[in-house]
């Protein structure tokens, strides 16, 4: 956390966190006694190059693993120490868009929206179809209620994900690599939806992806991970006018590559 | 120390670590299967339940194995008719028919043949299923939206292979005795009256019940070891990634349930008997 700010600013704070895989004997330590924190309303972008850690963060932050040590607060509440009960009240305020999507192929569109709604609160049947259609609108989703998610173009599972996300009203949403797949005419459109639906929302974001410099756009604060260790910058040009050798190379990689094409793009 | 010393005591060296290790997995899996069963045993009790899925279930496991049981039972019946009619006739004892047909069927291959084709037909289906949930991420979303994977998708799969498979059982001895009378009676002329006769005085309750209580056991096994391979695929050492391991656990599940269902079926005989 940054020094001198109220914790109740933060949605969620790493305070000390480690956590490593593997054996004794061939330990792979992916978070190195991390702290930081993400404000509450804001959207970060973690980034870093492919296992560094970023999905871990995510899982740890949901509490489907355990930091070997430190305390990851979410609000107030220590997730890490958290009982089964606690910790699924806690999810509740939870809104996940998977790499995949991860919609239910044996349901249409229509019941994977409503799931959460059915199974989580006490709604009766035509007000979880009024909430549903709502959301369908938002999202323009409408007259796709009735297909199934085998029969939706990679784009739409995206749409449906979120929708299906943001069902529960959740403060905060973490977003797992939500443009894979996509082509760049997509992931802008997404993109932009994200932006305008939490703009409408206010909820706090928490977005990994690959999608450099691209989710950079969307960003109030980037956090970079390295080798067990990360950095937080609160702007894309933090990052291209760091000293550190490995940001330099990150930048260099992906910024300076992306410039190149945009280049030849032109 | 010599070379040779060295090489040898690295060989046993490695040789341990092997074992070590491998025992240390086994043990892991079986502590994480236990873990696997008590939760789901514990779901079938948690609200709300899921009745229509739960019919789905049944359907699927039950009357979609109607046809499958309807056949291995047929040809088992009247194979065991052939058979008996061949062995009784050499000691003159062809009206005992109904009785070795009917005891074979209801204490064992009733049982037996109807968990085996469950397991191939169902039980496979049922770890596939769960295993791409679970590669998919689909059982994270339900995790990450707080639904409780066992209450939602496990337990109506438990429920319904524990309620189908002593039906499809009851179903499978029901025809297999058919099949008994079709070859024993109407093709091979032993007696009709002596066959049920037999049968009537031979199969007691305590055989019933032994049947009854194996197709329980075996129905547990099903569900316990395709559910739960398919749940823990991405856990499991061998397995490879993606597509991949959804098949190759699938096969090991099958295999796996197979073998105990046969393992458990001795077990259960020299237990009840």
């Amino acid at each position: 956390m940054e020094k001198n700010q109220n914790p109740q600013e933060y949605a969620i704070r790493f305070v000390d966190v480690v956590k490593s895989f593997g054996t004794r004997d061939s330990k792979h330590v992916v978070l190195d006694h991390v702290d930081f924190s993400i404000p509450k309303g804001q959207t970060t972008v973690i980034a870093g190059g492919s296992g560094q850690g970023k999905s871990v963060i995510l899982k740890l932050i949901l509490g489907l693993l355990q930091p070997d040590s430190g305390a990851i607060y979410i609000g107030n509440k220590d997730v890490s120490n958290m009982g089964y009960k606690a910790l699924q009240d806690l999810r509740m305020s939870f809104g996940v868009l998977f790499q995949g999507s991860a919609l239910f192929d044996s349901l249409s569109v229509f019941e994977n929206i409503a799931l959460p709604l059915r199974e989580r609160t006490q709604l009766d049947e035509s007000a979880i179809r009024v909430k549903v259609a709502q959301t369908l609108k938002q999202l323009e989703l409408e007259g796709h209620d009735q297909k199934f998610p085998a029969q939706l173009s990679g784009g739409m599972k995206k749409r449906v994900g979120l929708a299906r996300a943001l069902q529960l009203e959740p403060e905060i949403v973490l977003y797992d690599e939500p443009t894979t797949g996509l082509d760049p005419v997509m992931t802008r459109e997404i993109y932009d939806l994200f932006t305008s639906v939490q703009n409408r929302l206010g909820y706090t974001a928490v977005i990994v992806s690959h999608d450099i410099p691209q989710v950079f756009d969307l960003a109030d604060r980037i956090i970079l991970l390295n080798k067990g260790q990360l950095d937080v910058f609160g702007h894309v040009d933090e990052i291209i006018s760091s000293k550190k050798p490995y940001i330099a190379e990150f930048a260099e990689k992906t910024l300076g590559l992306a410039r190149e094409t945009e280049i030849k793009g032109e | 120390m010599n070379a040779e010393t060295t090489k040898l005591s690295t060989l046993v060296g490695s040789f341990l670590g092997a074992i070590g290790d491998g025992s240390i997995y086994f043990l892991r899996d079986l502590g994480r299967m236990g873990i696997f069963l008590f939760f789901s045993l514990i779901s079938i009790f948690k609200r709300p339940f899921r009745s229509q899925e739960l019919i789905k279930q049944l359907h699927f496991i039950g009357t979609g194995s109607l046809t499958v049981i309807f056949f291995t039972a047929l040809s088992s019946g009247m194979v065991l008719g052939l058979q008996g009619v061949y062995s009784l006739s050499k000691f003159g004892a062809e009206g005992m028919l109904g009785s070795a047909v009917s005891l074979t069927l209801v204490m064992e291959l009733g049982p037996v043949l109807t968990a085996l084709m469950v397991t191939g037909r169902a039980g496979s289906a049922m770890c596939a299923e769960i295993g791409i949930m679970r590669i998919s991420e689909q059982i994270d979303a339900l995790e990450c939206m707080a639904i409780d994977p066992f209450r939602y998708l496990i337990s109506p799969k438990v429920l319904a292979t524990i309620i189908a498979v002593p039906l499809l059982t009851a179903f499978f001895d029901v025809v297999g005795i058919f099949g008994g009378y079709l070859a024993g009676v109407k093709l091979m002329g032993v007696n009709a009256g002596a066959y049920f006769a037999s049968m009537e005085q031979s199969v007691t309750n305590h055989d019933i019940r032994l049947g009854v209580v194996k197709s329980f056991v075996f129905a547990l096994l099903i569900v316990w070891i395709c559910a739960g391979r398919g749940y823990f695929v991405q856990q499991i050492r061998g397995a490879g990634f993606g597509a991949e391991s959804v098949s190759k656990v699938t096969t090991q599940a099958v295999v796996v349930a197979s073998i105990s269902i046969l393992v458990f079926d001795y077990l259960l005989t020299a237990i009840l008997i």
